[in-house]
């Protein structure tokens, strides 16, 4: 039996499912489509001060991260420090991307599967409460991305070493109470998302997500896995590898002498447990949830837990603010650079050759969705074992919400 | 009968789509006024009839081209929804270097209004949806970003000696980057009649090179026939 999705709805970008059910085999391959762009390629040749705002456009959903992590490459390359500043509102601007990002993923393309909804369009009159609080949060987060960034979808104020411009005392107390405000419903979120029925999935995989001693990871640490990776991000060519696949314009990565791996917030958590704040460390005791957790279908309540978090993090870093007036003066120098980050799907990475022009000779670029995209069909293949004598319709549904649980972002994972 | 909404996507990073979902406070007014028939990034049953379509995306395949063609078919009016529909915008730095090409999809059918931008702000779409719904013909602002520059009393960036893109750029944006400290990198592409020789001419004097002046040129609108020039002039 053959089974199509040809587009699968509530992701984003171009991509299908094909599944096949036999005696001999049960195998689900994730089609993607979404046309390449070819940043890489056209990034040659362009100067060391716009690659940020090109970049930005490999994705409207996370170009925050996009941004940030080109911008720490470049610093990288041409030996830029930044200050303690730009560190933390660099930080903030992250953590309100990811919120805004799952906030998405949670709420507008997963929920409302698990409510029997086609859209959350569909479930707006009867869920009406759950609607308003997913848009009232949205706000919030994109409101925090605007006051930092000018505004929420390609912002414009990071440049190479800071920002243009800075939000002003007022602004920075302003978001701190934003956020308060919507504390309570990011408890609410976890609290939904633990009560609702999860597939009884497991396979135990590779989680690789960035790691810190010191903070839950987001733009700076080394890269760590549940089986030993421990690197930084100059060595990341000499472990993860990528190659071509014939049904998807995403290459698929692996790890070097390994397998296939899986990034994201359920990964982030598996690592990182212990530097998630304590009202997101309680959110999960509340829950029963178990971590370490190799249930994809629990990266749902990730996010959720990770959102607490966030809005704490960001309380925090709030309440240390030391304003300072920076100017900063560039001097362009070759070199070569890199950097991982943790954007809202995963691990990021980024890497460039720059000329002692400025102009980038050479770029890398592998965003979370494309360390994913090999994962996700052996979770397929491992969970259609579960499914294969159920109706089309509902292995089907199944499969993509599969693939929602890993909110993919196709078209950055092709570029 | 409720106004059918079709929105597509073609080449593209879905910001413009992000920038409708930034529409949280009107949000459910919106799904209030409107029928959304069609939006498979956000709805899982889509129906293949559409008023008005918002097609996102430039043309890159020869599946986009028959896309683009059959949503023309079946919509009433058809809004090229942002930079890469209306010329490719940062992926079209491509065509310049290589034979690849991504095209705005006006090279394919016919565009009944545009929104320029990347990401077009919402303030834009909203105004254009009103008007598309009142059946009111849409303003459509043909002056530079210079105008609001002056209208928000910014200190002019082209006066510190700044390559600043203001002058040939289309306004609508608020001038969000001047106001911000930041030079204006022409993302809204070409103002009507752009004096963009001149322009050129005053970079070239701050000590732009001939390449520095192109990739300006190129970056957002390089496929527009007011830059091809300056963009390099080999598209």
């Amino acid at each position: 039996m053959n089974i199509e999705v040809p587009y699968v709805a509530r992701v984003e970008g171009k991509g299908g499912l094909n599944i096949s059910i036999s005696k001999e085999k049960l195998e689900g391959n994730f089609i993607i489509y979404e046309s390449p762009r070819f940043f890489e390629s056209f990034l040659i040749g362009r100067k060391y001060d716009e690659v940020m705002e090109i970049v930005s456009r490999i994705c409207g959903i996370c170009p925050v991260a996009h941004q940030i992590t080109s911008l720490q490459a470049v610093e990288n390359a041409m030996g830029i420090e930044i200050s303690e500043q730009t560190e933390g509102l660099r930080n903030i601007l992250a953590m309100s991307a990811h919120i805004q990002s799952h906030l998405l993923s949670i709420y507008f393309l997963s929920l409302p599967d698990f409510l029997g909804y086609e859209s959350f369009i569909s479930m707006a009159n009867e869920h009406k409460d759950i609607v308003k609080r997913a848009l009232r949060m949205k706000k919030v987060a994109n409101d925090i991305t605007a006051m930092i960034g000018g505004r929420a979808v390609h912002p414009v104020t990071c440049i190479v070493g800071g920002f243009t411009s800075i939000p002003s005392i007022a602004e920075i107390k302003k978001m701190k109470k934003m956020l308060e405000e919507i504390k309570e419903d990011a408890i609410e979120t976890a609290n939904l998302l633990s009560s609702l029925d999860m597939p009884e999935f497991s396979r135990k995989c590779e989680h690789v997500a960035l790691s810190h001693q010191k903070e839950y990871a987001i733009n700076k640490g080394s890269l760590k896995s549940t089986e030993g990776l421990d690197i930084e991000a100059k060595d990341y060519r000499k472990f993860i590898f990528e190659r071509k696949v014939e049904h998807s314009n995403a290459l698929h990565s692996f790890i070097k002498g390994r397998d296939s791996f899986m990034v994201g917030p359920l990964a982030r958590i598996n690592l990182n447990f212990n530097n998630l704040s304590d009202d997101a460390e309680e959110a999960v005791e509340q829950s029963g949830i178990s971590f370490p957790n190799f249930n994809p279908f629990y990266s749902h309540f990730a996010r959720a837990i990770e959102i607490i978090h966030y809005i704490d993090s960001c309380i925090e870093i709030i309440e240390n603010f030391k304003f300072k007036e920076e100017r900063r003066e560039i001097k362009i120098k070759e070199g070569i650079g890199s950097s991982i980050t943790e954007a809202p799907r995963g691990s990021l990475y980024h890497f460039y050759v720059i000329n002692k022009k400025g102009i980038i000779e050479k770029a890398d670029i592998v965003p979370p969705t494309a360390h994913n995209a090999y994962n996700i069909e052996k979770d397929l293949h491992a969970f259609l074992q579960m499914l294969y004598d159920m109706p089309e319709e509902e292995i089907a549904l199944k499969c993509e919400m599969l693939v929602r649980a890993y909110d993919p972002c196709i078209s950055c994972s092709v570029h | 009968m409720k106004t059918k909404i079709g929105i597509f996507k073609l080449t593209g990073c879905s910001g413009c789509q992000m920038e409708i979902l930034r529409m949280e406070d009107i949000f459910l007014k919106l799904i209030d006024i409107v029928d959304v028939s069609y939006w498979v990034m956000v709805k899982r049953e889509n129906e293949m009839q559409w008023d008005i379509s918002f097609v996102e995306g430039s043309v890159s395949t020869a599946e986009e081209k028959k896309e683009i063609e059959e949503i023309r078919k079946k919509s009433k009016i058809l809004v090229a929804f942002g930079d890469c529909a209306i010329g490719g915008c940062i992926p079209s730095i491509k065509n310049f270097i290589s034979s690849h090409s991504f095209d705005g999809i006006e090279k394919f059918v016919d565009v009944d209004f545009t929104l320029k931008g990347c990401p077009p702000s919402r303030e834009n779409i909203i105004s254009l949806l009103i008007n598309l719904l009142k059946d009111i013909k849409p303003r459509i602002k043909k002056y530079p970003v210079c105008v609001e520059c002056k209208y928000k009393d910014n200190a002019c960036l082209l006066k510190q000696n700044l390559p600043c893109m203001g002058p040939v750029t289309s306004a609508g944006c608020g001038a969000l980057c001047p106001s911000l400290d930041r030079i204006c990198e022409g993302c809204y592409g070409p103002m009507s009649n752009p004096n963009v020789e001149s322009l050129a001419g005053i970079f070239k004097q701050m000590g732009l090179s001939r390449d520095d002046i192109i990739r300006k040129f190129r970056k957002y609108a390089g496929t527009s026939p007011e830059f091809y020039k300056e963009a390099g002039n080999e598209y």
